[in-house]
């Protein structure tokens, strides 16, 4: 099941550039909530921050508070637990090359000493189902290259594969911005079928995607969270004039 | 309205259209018969150039196929060198004794070299240390080979000891370690002892094939680590920020992710290294110093290949040459069988479509 997560006062940084000012932002469990904004806004360094895959960058660094449930992720665990807990799909699908479907799914269990055959059969399965993978990949899980299959399903493997280590909250950075819209379109699927399972949080450039997918939506700007309301509210009577000229295409 | 590319005008042409390109024209088939020409001439160019450099090696082989193929015998592979004004004898001592140098010089020098480049590439980014053991190791990569074989003669050869008063207060620890039993095959020219005024190390007195290994060890190095480095620099970064956002630890991600997809060109930088130093006369010259007899010992001098090529070839007698030039083939073979073998080797078990 999913868990919310609540962040208080979240700033980041590269270098000496302040990419995330202040954040206060209430994510609920089990609902899907996507994060809007231009290109260079943060959304990506926000989500980032919520495995803290963000200070696996060296010059990047962090300050604030992000409970996941009742616990500080920057306090509380280390980074790798905490990924465990969070996983992440990115922009570009990034299997491993050099494994095999059966081993790129099952490869968050596998890299970390789990080697129970029986229980990662069945996780395979399982996370390939809940991706919508298992049938068109089923007859070759071990034969073929995680790299030969097509984008979309390359995409489908990876959320398969974020799936199989069993995570509370599932960040999703840009998942169908490589993709065609039939592909696009099933990944959308997905999303609406795991939220009753996971919390997830999608950035996403793509507006009709935020509409069609979450329940709430936040906008980014320049760093700042302008606004964070249901997705309703915020494509229909947004509050601030920036987020209407934003939805609108008056800029970005 | 229409914001098509393809329709929109040029902005230096008023506005006008750009007259349609007529594929008749006497331009244009010039045009094309001249691009068919440079095409044709730069393939022909580096094809030319690929001959060039295959051909030397070619010429070698055959050459030494012609001068060498009719001394090799079954007694070349079996037998020791026979004393000078009897025929015969053979280069069994020197093929083993190369073979074991170049495993013990692998053994030291591709573990060293690989996590020397993983450092480099995963943990050294931009970091002082990191530039200062990169330009080491270019510069090492240079030292002429024959420098090598007189500092290693140094360190491993000539009679040393050093008092190592500091492990005074461990002596007690050291005695059990002094005296575990080594199989004499494995003994090096290095001895610990103890009196009373504290530990002894005991380094050379004499040529080893240890040493030898040693000396190639350090030659592989360079080479192995900046090929793996730059193989892991290849390596996308999406790849290890997949295996991270997995929960996966940052060791265990160079180990089974950043390494493994890595690991084709790393072993051909390994088999490069190999090659390399496996035809190296100059630093065993010192180190090895060669043996006219068996020899199985890692602490006695011993045969090599390249040395025995290098005294045949020296020597006055046609007999000798004839064998020197079937030891050159024989090497040569060894080391294309041993960098086939592991490329074979390397080569199984990849995955359909994968890259």
């Amino acid at each position: 099941m999913g868990v919310g997560i609540n962040v208080e006062h979240l700033n980041a940084w590269y270098g000496t550039t302040h990419t995330l000012q202040d954040i206060n932002l209430n994510i609920p469990a089990n609902h899907a909530t996507a994060l809007i904004g231009p290109s260079g806004c943060g959304k990506s360094t926000f989500v980032r921050c919520l495995n803290r895959m963000h200070e696996t960058n060296p010059i990047a660094r962090a300050s604030g508070v992000v409970k996941m449930g009742d616990i500080d992720i920057y306090k509380d665990a280390s980074p790798v637990t905490i990924r465990r807990r969070v996983g992440m799909v990115f922009q570009r699908p990034n299997p491993f090359p050099t494994m095999s479907i059966y081993d790129n799914v099952a490869s968050g269990l596998k890299l970390n000493g789990f080697r129970n055959k029986a229980i990662l059969d069945e996780t395979v399965e399982r996370s390939l189902k809940a991706s919508a993978l298992w049938e068109e990949v089923k007859d070759d899980l071990k034969k073929k290259s995680g790299a030969s299959l097509s984008g979309g399903q390359q995409q489908r493997m990876c959320i398969a594969r974020a799936l199989a280590v069993d995570p509370e909250v599932l960040l999703m950075d840009e998942p169908a911005s490589a993709l065609d819209p039939v592909s696009t379109s099933k990944i959308e699927d997905l999303i609406f079928q795991l939220k009753s399972q996971y919390t997830i949080v999608i950035v996403t450039h793509n507006m009709q995607q935020a509409a069609r997918v979450a329940e709430n939506t936040g906008f980014f700007l320049n760093g700042k969270m302008v606004e964070f309301d249901s997705t309703d509210r915020i494509f229909t009577n947004p509050k601030d004039k920036r987020t209407e000229d934003y939805i609108t295409g008056r800029f970005g | 309205m229409s914001t098509n590319a393809f329709h929109t005008p040029p902005p230096n042409g008023e506005g006008e259209m750009r007259a349609p390109m007529d594929f008749q024209s006497r331009r244009m088939r010039l045009n094309s018969a001249w691009r068919y020409a440079v095409n044709h001439a730069v393939t022909g160019l580096a094809v030319l150039s690929t001959l060039l450099v295959v051909a030397p090696l070619v010429a070698i082989l055959v050459y030494l196929v012609y001068m060498g193929a009719s001394s090799l015998n079954v007694a070349f592979f079996t037998h020791i060198p026979a004393p000078v004004g009897e025929p015969g004898g053979g280069m069994a001592n020197s093929i083993l004794g190369s073979g074991i140098v170049l495993v013990l010089a692998s053994l030291l020098g591709i573990p060293v070299g690989i996590a020397a480049g993983v450092y480099l590439a995963e943990f050294g980014r931009g970091k002082l240390l990191a530039a200062a053991i990169r330009f080491t190791a270019d510069v090492l990569n240079g030292v002429p080979s024959i420098v090598m074989g007189i500092a290693i003669y140094s360190m491993l050869v000539f009679p040393e000891d050093f008092h190592l008063w500091f492990l005074y207060p461990f002596r007690h620890l050291l005695a059990p370690l002094m005296a575990l039993n080594i199989p004499p095959a494995l003994q090096i020219p290095m001895t610990f002892s103890v009196d009373a005024t504290g530990v002894w190390l005991h380094v050379g007195g004499h040529f080893s094939a240890f040493a030898g290994g040693v000396a190639l060890a350090i030659m592989m190095v360079p080479t192995i680590t900046r090929t793996t480095e730059e193989m892991l620099a290849t390596v996308p970064h999406a790849i290890r920020e997949a295996a991270l956002g997995l929960g996966v630890p940052k060791w265990r991600t160079v180990m089974s992710v950043s390494l493994k997809t890595a690991s084709p060109g790393i072993i051909t930088g390994c088999m490069l290294a190999f090659a390399r130093v496996a035809g190296e006369t100059a630093p065993l010259l010192f180190t090895a110093f060669g043996n006219q007899f068996w020899s199985f010992r890692l602490n006695e001098p011993i045969a090599a290949l390249p040395l025995q090529i290098y005294i045949y070839a020296m020597s006055p007698y046609d007999e000798w040459h004839r064998l020197a030039w079937a030891g050159s083939l024989v090497l040569i073979v060894m080391i294309m069988v041993a960098v086939t073998l592991v490329r074979i080797y390397a080569s199984r078990g990849i995955l359909k479509g994968a890259s």
